[in-house]
């Protein structure tokens, strides 16, 4: 019993982790349509922004914050601006390709400038403490403060799409990008908003991914499968449907690491697979194409 | 009364395809004018052309005496200018409210308000919660409307608005078009219904394959003209 309260328990704050890295990447395919291949790397590629801004100003992690995230909603806006704006359109294909090429060229950037060794941002004692119930549960602050962060980010965001002249504007060009110009709003320029705010969950994600792991460049793709698959499940479009997605996979992959250390990850897509075949819309799907 | 809208010569292209083969037209202020001929005449490529979604060529487009046709459509509406779009193009993921306030935010101070607009549709404000597209296609011509007058704009454009509603859903809609009008704005009607066109509009333009083919005051033209204009027939 107490087993499986805390295989419960891990694979729900297993599924807080991807949850905070899925967020960014079911905003830019709620809003745009745009399945960004580099999510991942552009998380791993925040972490560095922290590590950098870490040793540079000898902050806290998480002090951090405060810079790496203004600064990747504005790699953002840039990014939706200058590049994928011009791929995004009836055809996915053009933007899963520029993505492609910009996975690459951040892999290997990060590569040329930080070189192949592992690296973590240290948090002190947060990353190592926790507190322990009876009955063998126990339960780390870190992996409890990233589930707290990715559901109140979620809870956020919601609200700031639901009540705000922005968010309303961000659902509008979702629906109709054309209409949205006679608005007088200009769907270039919502886009990248739409790009930043994105972009800006991915700082956030970057950061308690370079605190809770020992990264290197090539991790990127990894955490894309992971947030891809937590998306997918939740159903496209749907914040609180990522969470979901999250947890499910979550706690899929804690109950096959507890049955065999192997079969964790194995578990996970399992989960995926399935979801995929019985439900293929995901559980709380929102998008809806006109 | 001044000018508020001129073109003179506008062509416009789909890819290959010429759709407008010079059109010269012109609209006064606070004056309605309408539009008609038949299916793929150029009527909503023209509309489209105007707001900027398509693009034109010709000695262009004057607006409140500027030329517009080298800006950008989300430039023009926020010169005054506004569509209500064939077939309504409502936002499904927004309620009606808004639907109806999305249109405002771009836009300066004016008459229209969303409790004006209440007013002049009153069924709207008991369903301003529901989703746009739960309404009937009659009160999503309204929210249309409305989501238009939101912008307070100085011209109108109103694409096939009686398309596919019920002949009372259209008188409701035509009904309340001398209120729009009192309220300022100049209203370009394009209909295919001759008859609802001619007793909405002072004057009256025909197209007929991407060219005017009759123009002139809504009560000063025959039905002979009108068919011969319409149909082509001589």
């Amino acid at each position: 019993m107490a087993n499986l309260l805390d295989t419960l328990l891990q694979g729900t704050l297993l599924g807080g982790r991807y949850a905070l890295m899925a967020i960014g990447l079911s905003l830019a395919f709620g809003v745009m349509r745009l399945v960004n291949v580099a999510h991942g790397d552009f998380i791993v590629l925040a972490a560095y922004l922290a590590l950098v801004t870490v040793n540079a100003l000898g902050l806290h992690p998480l002090s951090a914050l405060l810079i790496v995230v203004p600064a990747m909603a504005m790699l953002g806006y840039a990014v939706q601006r200058g590049l994928l704006n011009r791929a995004i359109g009836r055809d996915i294909m053009p933007a899963l390709l520029i993505t492609f090429g910009l996975s690459v060229i951040i892999q290997n950037s990060l590569l040329e400038v930080f070189s192949a060794d592992s690296r973590r941002l240290q948090a002190g004692n947060l990353s190592s403490t926790g507190v322990s119930f009876a009955d063998g549960i126990s339960m780390g602050w870190f992996p409890l403060m990233t589930l707290a962060t990715a559901a109140l980010t979620i809870g956020g965001l919601e609200q700031f799409f639901r009540r705000s002249r922005l968010g309303r504007a961000f659902r509008a060009v979702s629906d109709d990008p054309e209409i949205v110009q006679l608005m007088g709003y200009d769907p270039r320029h919502v886009h990248a908003l739409a790009m930043a705010v994105a972009f800006a969950t991915v700082g956030i994600a970057g950061t308690f991914f370079g605190i809770g792991t020992i990264f290197d460049p090539a991790l990127g793709p990894p955490q894309l499968l992971f947030a891809f698959e937590a998306v997918i499940i939740g159903g496209m479009g749907s914040l609180w449907g990522t969470l979901a997605g999250s947890m499910v996979l979550g706690i899929a992959q804690a109950i096959g690491f507890r049955i065999d250390p192997g079969w964790g990850i194995l578990f996970g897509h399992a989960a995926f697979l399935i979801i995929l075949a019985v439900r293929p819309q995901g559980l709380f799907p929102r998008t809806r194409d006109a | 009364m001044t000018l508020l809208l001129e073109t003179r010569g506008l062509t416009a292209f789909y890819g290959d395809f010429q759709a407008l083969y010079g059109i010269d037209f012109e609209v006064a202020t606070g004056e309605v004018v309408a539009i008609i001929g038949a299916n793929g005449a150029g009527k909503s490529t023209f509309l489209r052309s105007l707001v900027g979604l398509v693009k034109s060529a010709g000695e262009g487009i004057r607006f409140g005496g500027a030329g517009i046709e080298s800006l950008p459509a989300h430039v023009i509406a926020r010169l005054g200018m506004a569509l209500v779009p064939e077939g309504r193009r409502l936002f499904p993921s927004l309620s009606v409210e808004e639907n109806l306030a999305i249109g405002a935010d771009q836009a300066g101070e004016g008459p229209w308000t969303l409790a004006s607009v209440y007013d002049l549709f009153p069924m709207l404000r008991e369903r301003r919660t529901a989703p746009a597209t739960a309404l009937s296609g009659g009160q999503q011509q309204m929210v249309a409307i409305g989501r238009a007058l939101m912008g307070n704009p100085r011209l109108l454009l109103c694409d096939e608005l009686s398309l596919g509603l019920a002949p009372a859903a259209v008188r409701n809609i035509y009904a309340v078009f001398p209120q729009i009008r009192a309220a300022g704005a100049a209203i370009v009607l394009v209909e295919q219904d001759v008859g609802q066109a001619m007793r909405a509009a002072d004057r009256l333009y025909c197209f007929q394959e991407g060219r005017v083919s009759l123009t002139g005051r809504a009560g000063a033209l025959s039905r002979e003209q009108i068919s011969q204009a319409y149909f082509g027939l001589h």
